[in-house]
């Protein structure tokens, strides 16, 4: 090990997208020594790639606006399989956290009176989503990045060295997390600039890594999200929630065929845009399930009234939750009624004129023009489904995200129950901040409780050390073993066509055993080339843990016989009120995935009592109802 | 399709051009094109990328000398018999490959005051205009690619200039925070005395290499260069300043990290 750094923080923060930063920058202002671990360079987290907005519920266009009624919309977007006290947090605190960014230095578009304004979006009942025209994501993560060096500048005047109490290592990656006994000892990992090895020693970790996306083929997500912090979790000991549930958001580019996958932002839809088929329908109208046919528009005419006169009409389905969306995509394209590349289109040119599409959606103008030759303000653009989100993820504790793992943190997408089996858009830019800052105070206040415990910190094991490089060095030193690029690939094609948007038994148990072969493979992958800055050898280290989260999404998946928000069987097409009290919990047993399921815990009554019985009886069993005559105040 | 590319190998030390043939489809930009040469011929290529949608700024580099993103460059810019160079952002340290090391920039941010509202205006109780954040948020749809960086002249060939001068991006960011309507701190001496902004012979060249459009040198640079003469020469800001009326000093720059 003489060739390893070894540091000593208060906090380490794995992640330096929005709720990795949020998290640091609460605990540092707790006065904690916290180290920020940034897959990439600072400021290119995945989180610049979100669009549409934050949703908080300012009220600042419709003033009816509250934190109940962003509760409500959350809970019916997650088909009531979310943690409520998780959706209640984050409706709550929401508004004060996009409002803090303002004082940041973050510059949102306003509102005539010069408030932020707020946008519509899918499942929201008013416009709720604050926004940066197209790009809120790069908004959002550059404001954080600006405080972490404000708080710099601040520990320089201070210290004399601006990271004395915070430092972001940037491309460095974890491999491993360290424990004490049951408790949380710190990470291993390595810099990718020269593949040196950095040991940290540290009492809190917080896991922020994100989603999962290259688990599948086609995606909207970023080379970094390899379920990084998902597989560190269930290395050590901690448990995932709900798997089974992932977002195939309905928009992306299907065309050209390198870009398959790029996002195309709801805000089109929220803006105006429509979906049309092949024979220029309209198809949405036909797609309104049951649970939401009451505040859907049925006619052309009320749907289109509906942008001007939101009170007095009812919404456009193609403003749906997005699991509704891309399903009925994907069911139009499977009729046979998609575009020429396989999509179906959206159409803005033929309802907005020119210059509001060019104020309101420049990244969407630039991105067709310069990648598809396509104006988006003369002719429709050609979209269909992509993974976008993983609802499921690390089980914490709403109040303090602390995991099952003493010492061990999650906040944002690598968390579960936060949006239950389906994420409304504009709820994660809001989820990061909202529990990012969360997780940054849990951490803080467990290291106060340790502190005052006395005794030693955790400490690592010489021996974890010894195995964890070892683990990282293997694909290095083996030779002759297959092309770690060509592995990767079949995961993703495995996962994309047998445990994709719409699954089914047989599929799904051909997905389990092709992965049992893959997982024997992955294990003896070489990579040519040093240790310095290797894409190869960082592939080859990231395979264990996309089989790990293959493993855990489609043994999920085969276990829940319903069909409900992200997780959808064709041959359990209904959604259960059974089900929806049961969680499916991950773990680790030797080194399988193992399943076991885990009884939701139910809502409480004033939460209960925001909604119609009515309402309540399409998505919860009798005994679980409250008792006939109490409604909705 | 066959493409030849003829990529630049190598690491601080030193490095060669390599040439290479890979397949290239319809529609593809030159980043998928190095992804099927490192998974098929070249698995430890070093090429830095990140979103694959010109939304975080990570794949700079010089294709054909020219600095650009290797994610919103498509393949049909090219003629399918011509040789296409890739090669590091020539301004930076090389890491690896087409890696280099861009801590400057990181280390410049740092140096320039931060947005410093108001503390009395409290959560929620900002008021702009659209009209009036217009200009800032140009500026912040900067993506933090550096290639204005790599292109300026004052730096590119000169090494020596890096102390004193800032660079577009950065001259940008004070004219972002001046700009900000709720901003209260002065940094146009600074500008000029501690970022270099007087170095700048507004060539445009950053303007044409930023692949956000953003009109750095129009927008940010030369409105900047008018507010320094305004308050370095100015009678009337010098008069304000001896009486009182106006703050004499700008907010001090932070300085760089010793050692």
């Amino acid at each position: 090990m003489t060739d390893t750094e070894r540091l000593c923080y208060d906090v380490v923060v794995i992640g330096a997208g929005g709720s990795g930063l949020r998290a640091a920058i609460e605990a540092r202002l707790a006065g904690k020594k916290t180290a920020v671990i940034s897959k990439s360079l600072f400021g290119k987290a995945h989180t610049v790639m979100a669009e549409g907005g934050a949703a908080a519920a300012m009220g600042n266009v419709n003033p009816k606006d509250n934190w109940q009624v962003h509760f409500r919309d959350t809970m019916r977007g997650g088909k009531f399989l979310n943690n409520w006290r998780m959706a209640e947090l984050h409706a709550r605190e929401a508004p004060d956290r996009v409002w803090e960014l303002e004082a940041w230095g973050a510059v949102f578009d306003r509102t005539p009176d010069g408030k932020i304004s707020q946008r519509n979006f899918g499942g929201h009942e008013y416009p709720r989503l604050a926004h940066v025209g197209d790009r809120t994501g790069l908004e959002m993560i550059r404001t954080l990045q600006q405080k972490v060096v404000a708080l710099q500048q601040e520990d320089a005047a201070v210290h004399g060295d601006p990271e004395a109490m915070i430092k972001v290592f940037a491309e460095t990656t974890i491999t491993r997390l360290l424990t004490d006994g049951e408790r949380i000892a710190g990470a291993f990992g390595y810099i990718r600039e020269n593949g040196r090895f950095v040991v940290f020693d540290a009492p809190a970790v917080i896991l922020a890594t994100g989603g999962i996306g290259k688990t599948f083929k086609v995606t909207s997500n970023s080379w970094e999200y390899t379920g990084d912090g998902h597989a560190l979790a269930l290395l050590a000991g901690a448990t995932l929630l709900n798997m089974e549930f992932v977002q195939f958001h309905p928009t992306h580019m299907v065309w050209p065929l390198s870009v398959a996958g790029l996002l195309v932002t709801e805000s089109v839809r929220g803006d105006g845009g429509v979906l049309r088929n092949s024979e220029g329908n309209r198809f949405m109208f036909g797609y309104v399930p049951d649970v939401f046919r009451a505040q859907y528009a049925e006619t052309e005419e009320e749907a289109d009234r509906w942008y001007a006169d939101p009170d007095n009409n009812r919404r456009p389905p193609e403003l749906l939750p997005r699991d509704e969306v891309a399903r009925s995509i994907n069911a139009e394209v499977k009729a046979g009624r998609g575009s020429p590349h396989g999509g179906v289109f959206l159409d803005i040119a033929s309802r907005r004129p020119a210059e509001e599409i060019l104020r309101k959606l420049p990244s969407m103008y630039h991105q067709f023009k310069e990648l598809a030759d396509v104006d988006i303000t003369r002719e429709p653009m050609e979209v269909g489904p992509a993974q976008h989100y993983v609802m499921g993820g690390v089980e914490v504790d709403p109040d303090t995200a602390v995991s099952s793992v003493a010492g061990l943190f999650a906040a944002g997408e690598v968390t579960g129950g936060m949006h239950g089996s389906n994420r409304l858009g504009g709820n994660s830019l809001s989820d990061l901040l909202v529990f990012g800052r969360r997780a940054g105070m849990g951490a803080a206040a467990y290291l106060d409780t340790l502190a005052a415990a006395g005794g030693a910190r955790p400490a690592a094991h010489e021996a974890d050390l010894a195995a964890a490089q070892a683990e990282a060095l293997a694909p290095l030193q083996r030779t002759g073993g297959e092309n770690p690029y060509t592995v990767h690939a079949e995961i993703q094609q495995t996962m994309s066509s047998l445990v994709g948007i719409i699954r089914r038994e047989d599929e799904i148990k051909t997905a389990l055993a092709e992965l049992e072969k893959l997982r024997e493979r992955a294990g003896q992958v070489s990579a040519e080339g040093g240790a310095a800055y290797n894409p190869g050898w960082h592939v080859a280290l990231d395979l264990r843990n996309i089989m790990l989260i293959a493993d855990c999404v489609a043994q999920a998946a085969l276990e829940r016989q319903e069909s409900r928000g992200g997780h959808t069987r064709d041959d359990f097409p209904g959604m259960s009120p059974e089900w929806r009290k049961v969680n499916l919990i991950c773990s680790l047993d030797g080194d399988r995935v193992a399943l076991r399921r885990q009884p939701m815990i139910g809502m409480r009554a004033d939460l209960l009592a925001l909604f119609d019985r009515a309402e309540l009886e399409k998505y919860l069993t009798d005994p679980e109802l409250p008792p006939a005559g109490q409604e909705a105040s | 399709m066959k493409v030849e590319l003829r990529i630049w190998r190598g690491d601080a030390g030193q490095g060669t051009l390599t040439d290479y043939q890979v397949e290239a489809n319809e529609g593809e930009v030159i980043l998928d094109v190095l992804h099927r040469l490192q998974a098929t011929q070249a698995g430890d290529l070093a090429v830095r990328w990140n979103c694959k949608a010109g939304k975080c700024g990570s794949c700079s580099m010089e294709i054909n000398g020219r600095p650009r993103l290797a994610c919103m460059t498509r393949m049909s810019l090219f003629d399918p018999a011509e040789t296409i160079t890739l090669t590091p952002m020539r301004t930076f340290p090389v890491i690896r490959d087409l890696v280099t090391d861009v801590s400057f920039n990181y280390a410049k941010a740092r140096e320039i005051p931060s947005f410093a509202p108001d503390p009395s205006v409290g959560l929620g109780e900002f008021r702009m205009q659209q009209v009036d954040v217009n200009r800032s948020q140009e500026f912040r749809k900067c993506i933090e690619c550096f290639l204005c960086q790599d292109t300026c002249h004052v730096i590119r060939d000169h090494p020596e200039n890096e102390r004193a001068f800032a660079g577009p991006r950065f001259l940008m960011r004070i004219a972002e925070l001046e700009m900000h309507p709720a901003d209260t701190a002065d940094r146009r001496e600074i500008a000029q005395d501690d970022f270099g902004l007087g170095y700048c012979n507004i060539t445009k060249c950053c303007t044409e290499v930023c692949p956000e459009n953003i009109k750095i040198t129009d927008n940010a640079l030369i409105p900047m260069k008018e507010r320094v003469v305004g308050r370095k020469y100015d009678p009337l800001v010098w008069l304000g300043a001896k009486i009182g009326r106006r703050p004499k000093h700008d907010t001090a720059a932070v300085p760089a990290k010793k050692g």
